[in-house]
């Protein structure tokens, strides 16, 4: 029983990091109609950023600060220039580039800091907290929890609330109508991208804490995890991102505590196959338009 | 009130023959201009080059006299051109408060619009169509086609455009339904001086909102005339639009 209590909270804070990272592939889906392979390398840069800051400064935020904000450059400048230019009519072209994008940023975090693992500190103690004997999640993951919480609910009053997550919402889902209706339809797209890979460096930078440390495939595990958690909620639905992340790292916390880490990938397949089996949309999808 | 002005329009798709071959035609300010011409003859290819949808290939659009060739999409719609496609184009997506507050955005670009204003604008629209009222919480994919066209023209009106154009929008819909569609229609123009081209098969109704009747055949004009002479034309009707 304390062993189940504690997998579930922990199981509950991996479970935010991945619903983050999968609500940044929701995101650049919906923008962009496109599965973005490049999100994990793309999310490990500004995490570099981050570890180089915060050893310049002994200060996690300001890393903090400037992950964010070189992912949100990033996803910008990957969209303006690189990803405006592949031809939409092929969704093959894009994954081909995105695979591209991925080499050459591996490889060129590799060559510039070395392919090895560099421990990363997180800001709060991670032995687990324990209330009434029973060993809860440590504090850093309840930092974490927070942080997704927020960012979460920040993202969903900007896309629900604000003329601007209006046309956002808009474009994504019928771009010409947005067009006729004056919306700047490039530039949400371009915005979509922004918004992504700054939400991805997230989820990369509150990850690392928890594994081995930083390296150039740090990201790589929780993309294909985040991956099957967009795929199983719909890949085009948030609340789909959110809830199918959490289910995810529950999932994974309870097969590596009861049965080994090894068996823990096998199992998140075996998730998505069922998922895909019975509801081939995901779970969350949006329905389909009435035709009379 | 605004004039919409076609030069030598020219545009085809692709790299195929040209659909329209040097159309002129003034669409005059306050006036309702109805499009008339069977299937495939180059209505909604027009319409949709009129907002910069299908390239053009010579010939230019002016809006008062300003050329609009050449401006993207979005920029011709917030400079008041409006355009309730074929099929609605009615986000399926987003609720029906959504789709309205999204045609609001750029009513009246540039004169310090407040969203109170916006609010209210989207209230009038309400009032006009009742229906939407009802349901302005439902997402655009659950209503009925009737409902849809009102919609989209409800997002249209809402932005308060100079031109308005239609494509054919009593397709597939009830008598009662485009009549009362066409009602409204006719009154705004009337009441706003709204300056209306209006696609049509449905070439009875079309004529009794227009004041004037142009027949497109094969992409060229090939009557221009009042709405209440081209009523009463049995031969031309029976030449262009087949009954
Ligand atoms: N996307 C397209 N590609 C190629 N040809 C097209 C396309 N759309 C329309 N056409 C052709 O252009 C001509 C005019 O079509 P259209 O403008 O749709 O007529 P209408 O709206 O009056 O029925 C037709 O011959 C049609 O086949
Ligand atoms: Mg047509």
């Amino acid at each position: 029983m304390e062993r189940l209590v504690f997998l579930l909270s922990t199981g509950l804070a991996r479970g935010a990091v991945l619903a983050l990272f999968a609500l940044s592939l929701v995101i650049v889906y919906r923008a962009a109609r496109v599965v973005n392979f490049a999100q994990a390398a793309l999310a490990v840069v500004p995490v570099y950023v981050a570890f180089a800051i915060t050893s310049a400064t002994g200060s996690y935020w300001l890393g903090l600060a400037a992950a964010l904000a070189t992912g949100a450059l990033l996803g910008t400048v990957v969209e303006r220039r690189l990803m405006r230019l592949v031809p939409q009519d092929n969704p093959l072209a894009g994954i081909i580039v995105a695979i591209g994008l991925v080499m050459v940023l591996q490889a060129g975090l590799a060559i510039a800091f070395g392919p090895d693992h560099r421990p990363v500190h997180a800001p709060f103690p991670q032995r687990p907290l324990e209330v009434g004997g029973v060993g809860l999640m440590s504090p850093y993951d309840l930092f974490v929890l927070v942080v997704a919480a927020v960012v979460m609910g920040g993202l969903a009053l900007l896309f629900n609330r604000t003329s601007l997550g209006l046309q956002l919402r808009a474009a994504a889902f019928a771009p010409e109508t947005s067009r006729l209706l004056g919306v700047r339809v490039p530039r949400m797209v371009t915005l979509g991208w922004t918004l992504s890979i700054a939400t991805a460096a997230l989820a990369a930078l509150l990850l690392v804490p928890t594994g081995l440390g930083l390296d150039p495939h740090a990201a790589d595990v929780l993309f294909v995890n985040a991956f099957a958690a967009a795929v199983v909620g719909g890949l085009d639905s948030p609340a789909g991102a959110l809830v199918a992340g959490l289910s995810v790292g529950v999932l994974v916390a309870l097969v590596t505590g009861y049965a080994s880490a090894a068996a823990a990938p096998p199992a998140v397949l075996a998730l998505l196959t069922v998922v895909l089996l019975v509801r081939p949309q995901g779970l969350f999808a949006a329905r389909e338009a009435r035709t009379a | 009130m605004s004039t919409l002005t076609i030069e030598r329009l020219t545009v085809g798709h692709g790299d195929g023959a040209a659909v329209l071959d040097g159309l002129d035609l003034e669409v005059p300010a306050g006036g309702v201009v109805a499009l008339l011409g069977a299937n495939g003859a180059g209505k909604t290819t027009l319409l949709r080059a009129l907002l910069g949808l299908v390239p053009v290939r010579g010939g230019r659009v002016l809006l008062d006299g300003a050329d609009l060739t050449g401006l993207p999409t979005e920029d011709r719609a917030r400079r008041g051109l409006a355009l309730v496609p074929e099929g609605r184009g009615v986000v399926a997506e987003l609720t029906v408060a959504e789709n309205l507050r999204l045609g609001a955005l750029w009513r009246d670009a540039g004169r310090g619009h407040t969203s109170a204003a916006r609010d209210a604008a989207v209230g009038q629209m309400y009032e006009l169509f009742e229906p939407l009222a009802r349901r302005r919480d439902a997402a655009g994919h659950s209503l009925s086609g009737g409902e849809r066209q009102m919609l989209a023209l409800a997002r249209a009106l809402v932005a308060r455009p100079a031109v308005l154009l239609l494509d054919e929008p009593s397709l597939g819909l009830a008598p009662l339904v485009v009549a009362q569609l066409l009602g409204v229609l006719r009154d705004q123009a009337r009441a706003t001086g709204l300056t209306v081209l209006l696609a049509e098969q449905n070439v009875t109704g079309a004529l009794s909102v227009a004041d004037r009747g142009v027949v497109l055949s094969l992409g060229e004009v090939v009557a221009d005339r009042p709405a209440a002479a081209l009523a009463a034309d049995p031969a031309l009707r029976h030449a262009y639009l087949g009954f």
